[in-house]
């Protein structure tokens, strides 16, 4: 099959055929071009080229995202949404061009080393979550057997940096802010990781290939899942810190959360990281649910982005048309209702798993 | 645990103006709460007693920008029964269609800050969006969106303008169908109800104790307005309710608001249905009578009182307002004391705060 990789073989054969023709016949360095192009060289450029085209792709992809939440709210709301270039798309890319001319500043009781270093575990989190989720069965970087689990796993290392965050920046509001962001995202990983278990028990493999090829092979997900599809949602809007459930950047009483001390373009850096984190909630869910990129006519990788597309559609409505949450209703939410709905779906799944129906 | 001492404002998201809440935290409980206020004193009192009789009318509107017909014609209403003035009977009914278009308008601020309070922009921009409606009908009447400058010691500024009476009936349609519609989104959604209810409770006998006045009063079971209890202009001739809750939580006082725009309608309806031809502002006299005179009228945030001094010069000896709001804050302790910092937004946003009026 032609994939990814093929396709960023060939890419660096011909920057290679290129440089090294350039460098025998007009420089006549030929050992320099013999390493150039040994395996091992050759193996490096492939991945650094696969990883530029996929983070290309996944920050056009969050771009399309940020546009689309500000055209379907302008829409929900009755009003203007953003008019900059061609359907209002380039607004982001203005909005990139502000937070980065913005003055840094930096608050002196900052904590420099933690206020740094958080931020930047926040935002490579949500990039390389970004990076493992794969658009098709050959648009990825890496076919990796542990699969879901380890995209969870580091969906759960973002709110310990977003505690330290909270910590560093030395303001009140900030550490409340951190605070709420630990508390929400530990209690909504628990339901969401029992969803993870009836999955995989379905599918019985941990990979993502070999998840939506069992969707393929009998129906998607979200028919005998339906209980846990709904869970889902619900907790994938808590992970990405969405309206209703973005306490921790409630901006009625903690300005801007545990963001508040961060200005310039590692605020910037963090909304579009906030996008990010969407982008994976939703699109596990078309993978757990929706059969990845199944359908039909078109190619996968387009059906796979219009799943994303509608999935966030439905967060997006959500966000327009609620009300915040409070703090206790929220922990209330994900440890009384969405737990027990979650293990009543693995029940479900594991019944049907032995009745032999999947 | 450590408690936590928090100062919100004055610059701050919640307060929809210059304040502070010196607030105590326990974890997310609040164990203190102190109201700061005086940000945006500017001594409007004291500058009043070096003003003519008609040019505080002006300055009045600058006290609240949501309710600013209502304290123009309560100065007006002060200043006309100081120097003894009778207002002929078309002005009457004019002011009491301007005050009440006022109070409608006011509550829909207020609604669109108490949807941003509650993290829901569609809310604010729907009311916002209706509001737009009612300040096109003050352009109309008035000239001015805001500081509209319309009511006159001895009558109103200027008649109604032509088919002002379709204009507005065909607004007040509009809010009792369409947007009635967008109320309902709020009271059918149970994460609105769960964050309104059960917080910012005060009983019936705090409320008396502690002075609450207007809607915010009438949301804990007292059953008192002024312009049912002690009629001022035309107001006994109309049929229409008081909305009272029993409650007294921000859910009640929520309730109440949206009534009251619905019940302003209803008088502005009767009002155009009544209103008598003739003369709309009568002359009157320059110099204030040796004496003092004090008023009072239902303001959208309550019972508002006006008093003035007169030494028969042509400039008051004193002016002195009593706010609604700055009675209403006085209770920031008691409304917020063991709930949660999530609720203060709530809390604070269901009393409809305006600094301009209560700092003066």
């Amino acid at each position: 099959m032609y994939d990814l990789y093929s396709f960023s073989k060939d890419i660096v054969d011909l920057i290679l055929w290129i440089v090294c023709g350039i460098l025998r016949t007009v420089l006549n360095i030929n050992s320099f071009c013999d390493w150039l192009e040994s395996d091992n060289v050759v193996g490096v450029l492939v991945y650094i080229i696969q990883a530029v085209v996929i983070f290309a792709a996944i920050f056009i992809v969050c771009l399309t995202m940020i546009w689309q939440e500000r055209k379907t709210l302008g829409r929900i709301m009755d009003r203007r949404a953003t008019q900059v270039g061609p359907l209002g798309y380039f607004q982001n890319l203005a909005d990139g061009m502000k937070t980065m001319v913005k003055e840094i500043i930096i608050p002196d009781s900052a904590d420099r080393m933690a206020y740094d270093w958080a931020v930047t575990i926040v935002i490579g989190t949500g990039v390389l979550l970004a990076g493992m989720v794969p658009l098709s069965d050959r648009f990825f970087l890496a076919d990796y057997g542990t699969g879901l689990l380890i995209i969870f796993a580091i969906f759960s290392l973002a709110p310990f940096a977003i505690l330290i965050a909270g910590w560093a920046q030395n303001n009140k509001y900030t550490l409340i802010g951190g605070m709420r962001a630990c508390a929400q995202m530990i209690s909504y990983e628990v339901p969401m990781l029992m969803i993870l278990v009836a999955t995989v028990l379905l599918a019985g493999s941990l990979n993502i290939n070999d998840i939506v090829a069992a969707q393929q092979d009998s129906t998607w997900f979200f028919i005998p899942q339906i209980l846990g599809l709904f869970t889902f949602l619900v907790a994938a809007v808590a992970e990405a810190e969405r309206i209703p459930f973005d306490l921790p950047e409630a901006e009625a009483e903690l300005v801007e959360g545990w963001q508040t001390e961060y200005g310039g373009m590692r605020w910037g850096l963090i909304m579009l990281g906030d996008y990010f984190r969407g982008y994976v909630a939703a699109s596990l869910g078309v993978i757990m649910f929706f059969g990845g990129w199944d359908g039909p006519y078109l190619p996968p990788e387009i059906w796979f982005l219009i799943k994303v597309f509608i999935i966030f559609f439905g967060m997006i409505w959500v966000r327009g048309s609620l009300h915040r949450i409070r703090t206790d209703q929220i922990l209330n939410i994900g440890w009384k209702r969405l737990l027990p709905l979650a293990i009543l779906n693995l029940l479900v799944v594991v019944t049907l798993k032995v009745w032999g129906v999947y | 645990m450590a408690e936590m001492t928090v100062f919100l404002g004055p610059q701050h998201p919640f307060g929809h103006g210059l304040w502070t809440i010196k607030a105590t935290l326990d974890g997310e409980v609040i164990t203190d709460a102190d109201p700061i206020i005086g940000y945006l004193h500017r001594g409007w009192e004291k500058e009043c007693e070096s003003r003519l009789f008609p040019q505080i009318i002006p300055m009045s509107s600058r006290l609240c920008y949501g309710s600013s017909l209502t304290w123009e014609h309560l100065y007006a209403k002060t200043a006309e029964e100081l120097l003894g003035v009778e207002v002929p009977e078309r002005a009457k009914y004019l002011r009491v269609i301007a005050i009440e278009l006022c109070r409608i308008q006011s509550h829909l601020m207020w609604l669109a800050a108490l949807g941003t309070d509650l993290g829901n922009l569609t809310v604010f921009l729907y009311a916002m969006r209706e509001r737009e409606l009612l300040l096109d009908l003050m352009v109309k009447l008035c000239g001015q969106r805001m500081t509209t400058n319309y009511p006159r010691i001895g009558g109103v500024r200027n008649d109604a303008p032509e088919n002002y009476e379709r204009d507005v009936l065909r607004v007040l349609k509009h809010l009792e169908t369409k947007h009635k519609e967008q109320i309902d989104l709020n009271d059918n959604s149970s994460i609105f109800l769960s964050r309104m209810q059960d917080i910012g409770v005060v009983s019936k006998a705090e409320a008396c104790n502690m002075g609450l006045v207007g809607p915010s009063m009438r949301a804990s079971g007292v059953d008192f307005d002024v312009r049912r209890d002690d009629p001022y202009e035309v107001y006994d001739q109309f049929d229409y309710e008081v909305p009272v809750r029993k409650e007294g939580d921000a859910y009640a006082r929520y309730s109440v608001r949206i009534e009251e725009m619905y019940q302003s309608a209803e008088i502005i309806r009767q009002a155009f249905k009544q209103m008598p031809e003739g003369p709309y502002r009568v002359k009157v006299p320059r110099a204030a009578p040796v004496g003092s005179h004090v008023a009072r009228v239902e303001d959208p945030r309550g019972e508002s009182l006006m008093w003035i001094v007169g030494d028969g010069g042509r400039t008051p000896y004193r002016l002195k307002v009593r706010s609604p709001n700055f009675v209403t804050l006085s209770l920031t302790k008691k409304l917020l004391l063991g709930y949660r910092l999530a609720d203060l937004p709530a809390i604070m946003g269901s009393i409809d705060v305006c600094m301009g009026e209560t700092d003066r």
